[in-house]
């Protein structure tokens, strides 16, 4: 130990973390799919815009708001991109983390470097967790933004009908970003788990994809209500409480809750297979 | 004996029913160029990888550096530069961008020195020009050079470097010894993994050899090649030189062509102590020649003809 850290001279313990979102979100894929997921709300307003179809009371939630007020894009496009292209996205980069070191070959290289497998396990998981945010405030950043531009905004009128001005809208939009990022964390966990099986991280982004496809269904047949409260999936569109006045934490709570389930049995299960496993890729 | 830089007693690796690496004692002497031969599929990069911790042994025991492994593997790793099983690079990023990023992964790699670092480990082995090229552009040759580079980010005590010469040209391959060559010179340990075998006589002052999970020779380069060495001698007088040969506690055989007669040099005989004796008994000789194997013809010898790959 001496000899090495003799050697060290000064060396930042966060900069594998850095290096990691560096390389991630570098990538031409990672690119690409914030580019995709900052489409769904340009073409919502699009569509809106040119048919001005909003008010017909059938649609997403919130599509009916968007003529009245830009700021309704977001929502909506949250709302319609929450069971599928989160996931999607998050189950890629998820999928990826260990799976696609693995198949370049790099990881024998990160262990040997030596990254310490434990090490290499969580800042591969912060970074997919980053992922997770920065997906979510593309969609609400991208969904403000061409709301501001094609339609008039001002104060945004609540479920429980009270308003709120802009800055009171940015708190809630933040919320909202807070609250559907943590609801990926527990497929995040479930992709890095898989992700630890296999060096074809095609398969591992495929199966945690699968997963959350999966979960959902099983939480829209009522047949199988007892297991619903133990989705992962069975808060993802429960953020209503978050656009009240007084906000109702509740659901907050009880999906963070969830979720750190998720992530704590996951995760201890990504370790217990990460730090034994022999790296012959 | 000088102390040791790997050390192994009793080192196996089981995958199923297959004995990957079966009882491996190995003893590479500090300071040494360590050829680690063997045919593939013999467990060649499956011993390096057990080194490393990147695979668990099922039973034995390692001591890298004077630290046992894997439970050293923090400590020991920064000291250690390997080439493992070619080299793995991100096609995405730059040849510079991925040594940043594999030097970001070792902990105790200083941030302030890292660009130094790898711009001196990338012109040391000839890549500075393309250092802000893709990587998916490199050639084999350039991806090699890239594996090699970053496992020379920092001063190492200790390389293992698994086929360094895969891949590149006779220059490079030229370049690649004159390297090793002067790492060693410098008192880098150098475990060098190869079946180019003429390299290996030029490089090593130790050599290994593998078969099928099995060590079957060790030791300096000396000691393995002229183990056999071989004296052939042609005269008219084969009876007498036999019975002379026969008195040093040779066992001759009739060399390859009429009227020679030719012995292995068994016990430290030396062919000065052969001719002498050759002139003692009043034996006419037209020549002698004494042979000692070359590497490939004990490597053969060792590890068997043709081209069945040891499963």
């Amino acid at each position: 130990m001496s000899r090495a850290e003799a050697a060290s001279g000064r060396a930042r313990p966060f900069s594998l973390l850095g290096s990691e979102l560096a390389t991630l979100f570098r990538r031409r894929r990672t690119i690409a799919m914030l580019g995709a997921l900052a489409l769904v709300p340009i073409l919502i307003a699009i569509a809106v815009r040119v048919t001005s179809a909003g008010g017909s009371g059938r649609g997403p939630a919130f599509i009916g708001d968007i003529t009245q007020n830009g700021l309704f894009v977001a929502f909506t496009a949250l709302t319609v991109s929450i069971p599928l292209f989160l996931p999607l996205t998050v189950g890629v980069v998820a999928g990826d983390t260990v799976a696609g070191e693995a198949n370049l070959g790099t990881l024998r290289y990160l262990l040997i470097a030596p990254a310490g497998r434990l090490r290499l396990l969580l800042v591969k998981y912060v970074a997919a967790g980053v992922f997770a945010v920065a997906a979510t405030l593309v969609i609400v950043v991208a969904g403000v933004a061409i709301g501001a531009a094609l339609f008039p905004i001002g104060p945004v009128t609540l479920l429980s009908g009270d308003t709120v001005g802009v800055d009171g809208f940015a708190v809630r939009a933040l919320l909202l970003v807070a609250y559907v990022s943590l609801s990926l964390l527990g497929l995040t966990a479930i992709g890095l788990f898989i992700s630890t099986l296999t060096t074809v991280p095609v398969g591992a982004m495929a199966a945690t994809i699968v997963l959350a496809a999966a979960s959902q269904i099983v939480d829209a047949l009522p047949q199988l209500s007892a297991v619903h409260p133990w989705l992962f999936t069975h808060n993802w569109l429960g953020f209503a409480d978050l656009l009240r006045d007084p906000i109702a934490w509740d659901s907050f709570g009880q999906n963070a809750l969830l979720q750190l389930g998720y992530v704590v049995v996951f995760g201890a299960l990504a370790v217990g297979r990460f730090t034994t496993k022999d790296v012959l890729s | 004996m000088a102390s040791a830089a790997i050390e192994t007693s009793g080192l196996t690796k089981v995958f199923g029913r297959q004995r990957a690496v079966d009882a491996l004692d190995l003893n590479v002497p500090e300071g040494s160029v360590f050829g680690f031969l063997g045919p593939n599929g013999s467990g060649k990069t499956t011993t390096i990888r057990l080194l490393l911790g990147l695979a668990a042994a099922t039973s034995g025991e390692i001591r890298m550096l004077g630290e046992a492994m894997p439970a050293g593997v923090p400590s020991v790793l920064p000291r250690v530069g390997a080439l493992v099983e070619g080299p793995a690079i991100y096609p995405f990023l730059s040849g510079r961008a991925n040594l940043l990023r594999l030097d970001a992964a070792d902990r105790h790699a200083a941030s302030r020195t890292r660009r130094e670092r790898i711009d001196a480990a990338l012109e040391r082995v000839g890549l500075g020009h393309a250092a802000d090229k893709k990587a998916h552009a490199y050639s084999l040759g350039m991806k090699q050079r890239l594996g090699i580079a970053n496992a020379l980010l920092r001063p190492r005590e200790l390389l293992i470097l698994d086929e360094p010469s895969n891949g590149l040209d006779p220059q490079g391959t030229r370049e690649v010894r004159g390297l090793i060559r002067s790492l060693a010179d410098d008192g880098t340990t150098v475990f060098v993994s190869s079946h180019l075998l003429s390299e290996i006589e030029q490089l090593c002052s130790h050599v290994a050899v593998m078969s099928a999970g099995r060590l079957v020779a060790q030791g300096t380069l000396d000691e393995l090649r002229h183990g056999d060495q071989r004296v052939t001698i042609r005269t008219p007088d084969a009876a007498a030189a036999r019975r002379a040969l026969a008195e040093l506690g040779l066992v001759t055989e009739a060399g390859s062509e009429r009227g020679a007669v030719s012995a292995s040099l068994v016990d430290g005989i030396l062919p000065e102590t052969v001719t002498a004796a050759l002139v003692n008994a009043g034996v006419r000789v037209r020549g002698i020649a004494v042979a000692g194997e070359t590497l490939e013809e004990r490597f053969v010898a060792l590890t068997g003809e043709g081209f069945d790959v040891a499963g």
